[in-house]
């Protein structure tokens, strides 16, 4: 018998180290060649780990939430004849964001349900066998009716004898929508605390924030746009678009304003290392889109908008969008933003204080529209108004270029021809 | 041979093996069942259904020459009889035959397709069956494995000559004068007792403490009891050592050599399942021991792969692997099913007769239940005294809180047929008082049910 060491991979992009997120195995488990082992997670991407080898487990070197450093032992796997050691490899074709499902810890103040058994004093062999009685007690027809209807039987309370279920009980809660009986009191005291282990993306979000917050000085301007003639403007070109081209919203109208203002004012689109000392202003704009996906929030990036119509980056838009909620995205769509664009709107929400995707230095935020009186002059009118509400590095952009900038895009907006226009 | 391609393939069509195919027939899904002897598996050809025969025949002698030595207080005398044990076994053989074509009826009225050979995994989907006609591949969408078990031999008593398993034992032609059983559980002890009726001359060498292991002192009392009456030999806390000749190498309890002469030596030291042949190492299933794992919709580790029955762990019954086979051939049918059977009742057919269906009183306070216990003896059960078997009881086990029932057993003549009312109660839910309250006709040994569960109540009528 041998003993077969795994190693922290190399994920790439001079990745030092790695978060264990998962674990598909315990000591003691037999595990076969290529079966996955475990699940480490880089810059929000997570790669899956598989056995070289086919043996037994020995030893696990990470508890969740670990993070370990690359050519790092892993774990230990006996096998069969010789032994040896192995950097595992990450299997890069399957780079996906995963909802990370944190283990949650038991609560032990339930309020008691059952009728505890009392264990007589003088320890007892323990058999295997669960006991009979914890299993609800109902005869076999009514088990077979709530297994056909999918109805956890322990979720039904028995008014039988010795609380046995019968069918009139399973049709009342079936009545009842199949929800859990509330307490019969009504009102209920709930003392459970449920703790949730931060790990995975809601780890790395939480670590970007705090970087974020406690080294940028934030500033956030809020300007509200005209966005009426853009709307029409949008609604025409939805009503005469090809089958093949994406419906616009207002993002990507939002994304070419920037473009078009970056040209102009540079010193939005940048990235600052602080720790360097050193701004890098970008000539490619690399916009990222702020995006809630089952696991939390990911920032999926349109690169090169700057080289992208507006139909392209409608389209790269959605496609971003759903490839990060489905955990498909890949490692590189996920990162490089020079400049990010988060969106509440359909939410509402008058204003919001976006916070900087570190280390950019500009995060444009967009609020809903909505129809207010707007005085023209001689009266109130309808106007369709949105806010954008942006925030900036102050240590790197003045307020007055944040100013600037902003009201910059305001007229890109109000005015939607001038987009579209050749400078 | 062209291929076959079915939905579901099932492999052994002993018990569980045939009913899932039957059930699978009946709910539409296209069949194949392969069977390498013959249908019904051990149960029906060399199992519960010919040692039924054997013993119920071997009971009918003794009885006929009770009667002869002029012993019997029934008034009734007969001349002594004669037995043509090839002439039983025939008939036995008779019973088999019928049954036999009896499952592979219910198999075509299914529109199974039956397939006999031996079966070889080539991969989990993939079936190789030798068949007489050449190799005829089968593929399936679902696999069930039903390949049961077999006798555990013993290296230094190898089956052949003398020494004979379950399965010869059951096709003696003669009886044998000096029958040595190895192994004291229940098939030993069934079959010696027969062949101690029908005349032999019977030893039985079990190694542990107490005849009939799984069972408590209480209830194997009246089996001992009815075994020294027979004039059997039982020899607990002895090891078999080997054979010279015809002649059994014993050491007894005291450590002592004896030597024990005998025309047959019966091995029954318990059945292993059957892994081996039919290609399990190609599947690499996960094992639990000796069986293969199975979780509670008996799949195996690999998708798409059940199994059923012997090969799946205790207790080795067919009834358990009948249930389990009806359970995935629903489950393969898209039914939503776990095994949530409170109880399996287990009869041993010794003379007399023990049932069990739900926890022992041990078994219960080892897992932590308080409870109570009702007893009640036949000896005060008139339908027993007027059939002249006054041994044995029936015993309850409850909660002491609820009155569930956690466990009904009893050991006595016929008992056997009580298994349902006892299964049934668990399975109902019952508590002592729905069994005390319910009417139990008179006069028969069923009474006792009721009255164990008064007695446990506290109130029995007829003690």
């Amino acid at each position: 018998m041998g003993e077969f060491i795994i190693k922290m991979p190399d994920v790439g992009e001079g990745v030092a180290e790695a978060e264990l997120v998962e674990w598909h195995c315990k000591v003691g488990d037999p595990v076969r060649e290529d079966m996955i082992l475990a699940a480490v997670m880089t810059d929000k991407a997570t790669v899956e780990i598989p056995s070289p080898v086919t043996g037994t487990v020995l030893w696990l070197g990470a508890e969740i939430g670990d993070t370990v450093a690359v050519k790092a032992p892993l774990m230990r796997i006996q096998v069969a004849g010789e032994g040896g050691e192995v950097e595992a490899v990450a299997m890069a074709e399957t780079v996906t964001v995963e909802f990370v499902e944190p283990p949650i810890a038991k609560s032990e103040s339930h309020p008691p349900v059952e009728t505890k058994k009392s264990i007589p004093s003088t320890p007892v062999a323990k058999t295997p066998a669960q006991p009979h009685a914890d299993k609800p007690l109902a005869s076999p027809a009514v088990r077979l009716r709530a297994q056909d209807g999918g109805i956890d039987l322990r979720q039904v309370s028995g008014t039988g004898p010795a609380g046995r279920i019968t069918h009139d009980d399973l049709d009342q809660f079936l009545a009842r929508g199949a929800q859990p009986q509330p307490a019969s009191s009504g009102l209920a005291k709930k003392t459970a605390v449920e703790e949730i282990k931060v790990t995975g993306l809601r780890r790395r979000i939480s670590e970007k924030m705090v970087l974020a917050t406690s080294r940028i000085p934030h500033i956030t301007y809020v300007e509200e746009i005209d966005v009426t003639d853009l709307e029409d403007l949008r609604a025409t070109m939805n009503a005469t678009r090809k089958p093949d081209q994406t419906k616009l919203t207002i993002l990507p109208f939002l994304m070419r304003a920037l473009v078009k203002t970056i040209d102009e004012q540079p010193v939005v689109n940048a990235t600052f290392d602080d720790d360097a000392g050193i701004i890098s202003r970008h000539a490619a704009v690399h916009i990222g889109i702020a995006t809630q996906t089952p696991a939390g929030l990911t920032v999926p990036v349109v690169r090169h908008a700057e080289a992208r119509g507006i139909w392209d980056c409608a389209a790269e838009v959605v496609r971003l969008a759903e490839a990060a909620r489905t955990g498909s995205a890949l490692r590189e769509e996920l990162s490089g933003s020079t400049i990010t664009i988060t969106s509440l709107g359909a939410m509402g929400g008058i204003a919001t204080t976006p916070i900087i995707n570190h280390p950019e230095v500009a995060i444009v935020g967009v609020n809903k529209i909505m129809t207010r009186p707007v005085w023209d002059g001689s009266q109130f009118i309808p106007r369709k108004m949105m806010n954008l509400s942006s925030s900036f590095d102050h240590r790197v952009v003045d307020g007055w270029d944040a100013a600037t900038f902003v009201q910059r895009i305001k007229a890109l907006l109000e005015t939607p021809a001038l987009i579209f226009i050749e400078s | 041979m062209k291929e076959i391609v079915c939905k579901l393939l099932v492999i052994g069509a002993g018990p569980g093996g045939y009913i899932c195919a039957i059930r699978a027939g009946q709910l539409g899904i296209d069949t194949v069942i392969v069977e390498a002897v013959k249908a019904g598996g051990t149960c029906l050809n060399i199992g519960c259904i010919p040692s039924k025969a054997l013993i119920h025949a071997a009971e009918e002698f003794e009885k006929v020459s009770h009667m002869a030595a002029a012993k019997s207080p029934l008034g009734i005398s007969v001349e002594t009889p004669k037995l043509d044990l090839a002439k039983t076994i025939a008939w036995k053989d008779g019973i088999v035959g019928r049954l036999n074509s009896g499952v592979l009826g219910l198999l075509r009225k299914a529109r199974v397709k039956i397939v006999h050979g031996r079966a070889k995994f080539r991969d989990g989907k993939t079936v190789e069956v030798e068949t007489e006609t050449g190799t005829q591949v089968i593929r399936a969408e679902t696999i069930v494995i039903a390949t049961g078990s077999e006798p555990v031999e013993l290296p230094f008593l190898p089956f052949g000559g003398p020494v004979i398993s379950s399965t010869e034992a059951l096709s003696l032609k003669t009886v044998p004068q000096k029958l040595v059983v190895v192994g004291g559980g229940y098939i030993g002890l069934e079959l010696g007792t027969a062949f101690a009726k029908l005349g032999s001359k019977v030893t039985v060498v079990e190694a542990t403490s107490q005849i009939l292991p799984q069972y408590d002192a209480e209830l194997v009392k009246p089996v001992a009891k009815r075994l020294a009456d027979l004039g059997i030999r039982v020899l607990t806390g002895a090891k078999a050592k080997g054979l010279s000749g015809n002649t059994l190498l014993i050491e007894t309890a005291e450590g002592a050599e004896e030597q024990l002469a005998a025309d047959k030596i019966l091995v029954t030291v318990g059945r292993k399942p059957r892994t081996e042949g039919w290609g399990l190492d190609e599947l690499d299933l996960d094992r639990a021991g000796k069986f293969l794992r199975i979780d509670d919709r008996c799949r195996t580790s690999m998708r798409g792969v059940h199994a059923i029955g012997d090969i799946t762990g205790e207790p080795m019954l067919a009834h358990r692997a009948m249930a389990q086979g009806e359970m995935v051939a629903e489950i393969v049918a898209g039914k939503k099913r776990t095994w949530d059977k409170r109880c399996i009742p287990a009869v041993c057919f010794t003379d007399p007769e023990i049932v069990t269906a739900g926890l022992s009183p041990d078994e219960a306070r080892a897992q932590g239940y308080e409870i109570r216990v009702g007893q009640f003896p036949f000896s005060a059960n008139g339908r027993a005294m007027t059939m002249l078997s006054e041994d044995g009881f029936v015993r309850i086990v409850a909660r002491a809180d609820s009155n569930l029932v956690l466990g009904i057993q009893a050991v006595g003549s016929g008992v056997s047929e009580l298994s349902s009312a006892f299964a049934l109660a668990i399975e109902m839910g019952a508590r002592l008082e729905d069994i005390a309250a319910t009417i139990h006709a008179h006069p028969t040994r069923s009474e006792g049910f009721q009255e164990a569960a008064l007695k446990a109540l506290g109130h029995a009528l007829h003690i």
